[in-house]
């Protein structure tokens, strides 16, 4: 209890400081935003216009206040590109990235799980050295180069799956394959190491001098420790990959955040920007959060 | 110790791969076949051929020559934001370290605010907002990037500053920057040169994501913003996402594989199989 205390007092400062770079972020910007957002033929009266609007006509830290009080209200102002809420645009959007995020965890557990074991079962033997290889290219692939590779064979010419948007279960396999994989590999590094150091533990000699089969010590008795540490780096990475996303969407035109927000950069659309950054942030902080908590929670030894 | 480094069997793979990106970057004019922003409509989107190797572009431009040139931006912006982070980080870690008090809670709570925050939203939101050039970029990738560095440093100078020989330094007389500078921070360096190997692979990931998402440079040749342009031109001409993407995962690839030789070489107490590369 104490500890969620301590963990609950370091994450309010961290949120405030992540909101208040997300504002200043805005108001720091070289030049004026209005005169960015309208371009240069805007008349002198849609200029001031606009100013008054946003309020940017106002002391600086009055603009603060009312940014941190519509924060408060789940205000997050108005897009000019939607002419709507950005919250409403926000929660359009948000289903198709957690999905797609969602979606890749699940594969890169499905294929690293069992890849790590067998690598550190089998230390040093030719699949070993095989699944290390190939998660040291994994972690080198570019999502915004693997989405296109697979698009050529997978689409193009095989024509199995579609090229981009989001219809169907078939249309998530490709982004969710490219979002995952990197992931994959990271996760096949620890997990292979993971199991490595608890395969030395005199308790597992213990289990085998008792006479258990390598198969029930290996599962019953290993997997357990190992991925506890294995677990926390997904939970880590879940943040991650709602910000991973963003390259990804755009590569197959997934109508999520990522998408959102660079047709939002495109648009000069501030607010909106400001809207996308803060989600995927807040995102990241809250995964990151949950993680140490539910760390803290499953070994009594941990004190965050 | 160099004969030891090349004698690891990642690298020298590595060490070769990067020496052939240095290449390029820097005899970029004498290695192109052509300029590579000339452009010839006629050979607009073909495929490769004995003129072309890695074919022709939208505007017929010469992919070969654009993914010489575009070495030298991914080269210059990498080598730029490893030299800041590590300058920043360093003295912020050194100083946080070595100090205590006020100063470490400054840069410390700092720290833990940045870390919160995601690199690459941070760098996509500073680029889409401060407009996209080469040193917009540099900024954007070097906010968040020293962070790593000062808590690595930090961590360094708090087991090290008690230490005999700093005792032995303070005892003669030496001034806190002298002790700092000559003293702590060579033997706090191995673990720093481990990290900007791995982050240089995180940078050139970035940096190309930016350029794909359209917030890099657009007057020079980059390896993202060719890669961005293939990925309108996935049926016609698969070429010109495909040999830019090549290029950019074999570097990454490159930079790894030196990390984890340089890991082994210069920290006894990490073993080869624990961890991973860092990624941004």
């Amino acid at each position: 209890m104490k500890s969620l205390l301590r963990r609950l007092a370091i994450l309010l400062p961290t949120v405030l400081g992540v909101v208040t770079l997300i504002f200043f972020l805005i108001h720091f910007i070289p030049g004026d935003p209005v005169e960015l957002m309208l371009g240069e033929t805007a008349s002198r009266g849609d200029l001031e216009r606009l100013r008054t609007d946003l309020g940017l006509d106002r002391p600086v830290a009055e603009q603060f206040g009312n940014f941190l009080l519509g924060l408060v209200r789940g205000d997050l102002g108005e897009s000019f590109f939607y002419r709507k809420p950005v919250r409403q645009v926000i929660l359009e959007k948000l289903p198709a990235t957690l999905e797609l995020a969602a979606a890749a965890m699940l594969l890169a557990l499905v294929i690293a799980l069992p890849l790590g074991i067998v690598a550190a079962v089998r230390k040093d033997s030719l699949a070993d050295r095989g699944a290390m290889l190939a998660s040291l290219v994994g972690i080198s692939m570019p999502n915004f180069w693997l989405g296109p590779l697979l698009i050529i064979l997978f689409s193009i010419k095989l024509g199995w799956l579609p090229v981009s948007g989001r219809e169907g279960p078939a249309s998530l396999i490709l982004p969710a394959v490219t979002l995952g994989t990197a992931l994959a590999a990271l996760l096949s590094r620890m997990t292979r190491s993971a199991m490595l150091d608890v395969l030395g533990e005199d308790y597992l000699r213990t289990a085998r001098a008792k006479g258990l089969s390598e198969r029930a010590v290996i599962v019953k008795h290993a997997l357990g420790n190992a991925l506890l540490p294995v677990l926390t780096i997904v939970g880590l990475q879940f943040g991650a990959l709602l910000s991973g996303a963003i390259i990804t969407e755009n590569v197959f035109a997934w109508p999520g955040i990522g998408t959102l927000l660079i047709q939002a950069i495109n648009a000069r659309d501030y607010p909106l920007v400001q809207g996308c950054v803060l989600v995927i942030s807040l995102g990241y902080v809250a995964a990151n959060f949950l993680t140490d908590l539910l760390y803290s929670l499953s070994d009594p030894r941990v004190k965050v | 110790m160099i004969g030891r480094f090349l004698r690891h069997p990642t690298a020298l793979p590595g060490i070769l791969i990067l020496a052939a990106v240095l290449v390029m970057a820097l005899a970029a004019p004498s290695l192109a076949p052509y300029d590579p922003m000339q452009i010839d409509l006629d050979g607009s989107l073909r495929g490769p051929s004995a003129d072309h190797p890695f074919g022709q572009d939208r505007l017929g431009r010469d992919i070969f020559s654009q993914i010489v040139y575009g070495a030298r931006a991914s080269t210059l912006v990498t080598l730029a934001v490893v030299l800041l982070t590590v300058v920043v980080g360093t003295a912020l870690g050194s100083a946080a370290g070595y100090f205590g008090g006020l100063v470490d809670v400054a840069v410390m709570r700092s720290v833990d605010i940045l870390l919160a925050f995601p690199g690459i939203l941070l760098a996509i939101a500073l680029a889409g907002i401060l407009g996209p050039n080469l040193v917009n970029i540099i900024l954007a990738l070097s906010v968040l990037g020293w962070v790593g560095y000062a808590r690595l440093v930090r961590a360094q100078f708090l087991s090290l500053r008690e230490r005999d020989f700093v005792q032995a330094a303070r005892a003669v007389g030496a001034g806190p920057v002298r002790i700092m500078g000559l003293h702590i921070l060579p033997n706090a360096l191995s673990p720093v040169i481990v990290q900007a190997t791995f982050s240089a692979a995180g940078i050139i990931i970035a940096e190309s994501s930016l350029s794909f998402l359209g917030l890099g440079p657009q007057d020079i040749p980059t390896w993202g913003g060719l890669l961005s342009q293939g990925a309108n031109y996935l049926v016609y001409a698969p070429h010109i996402a495909f040999f830019p993407g090549l290029f950019i995962m074999l570097t990454v690839l490159a930079l790894n594989l030196a990390g984890d030789a340089l890991r082994d070489l210069l920290d006894p107490r990490t073993r080869p199989d624990t961890g991973g590369p860092a990624k941004v």
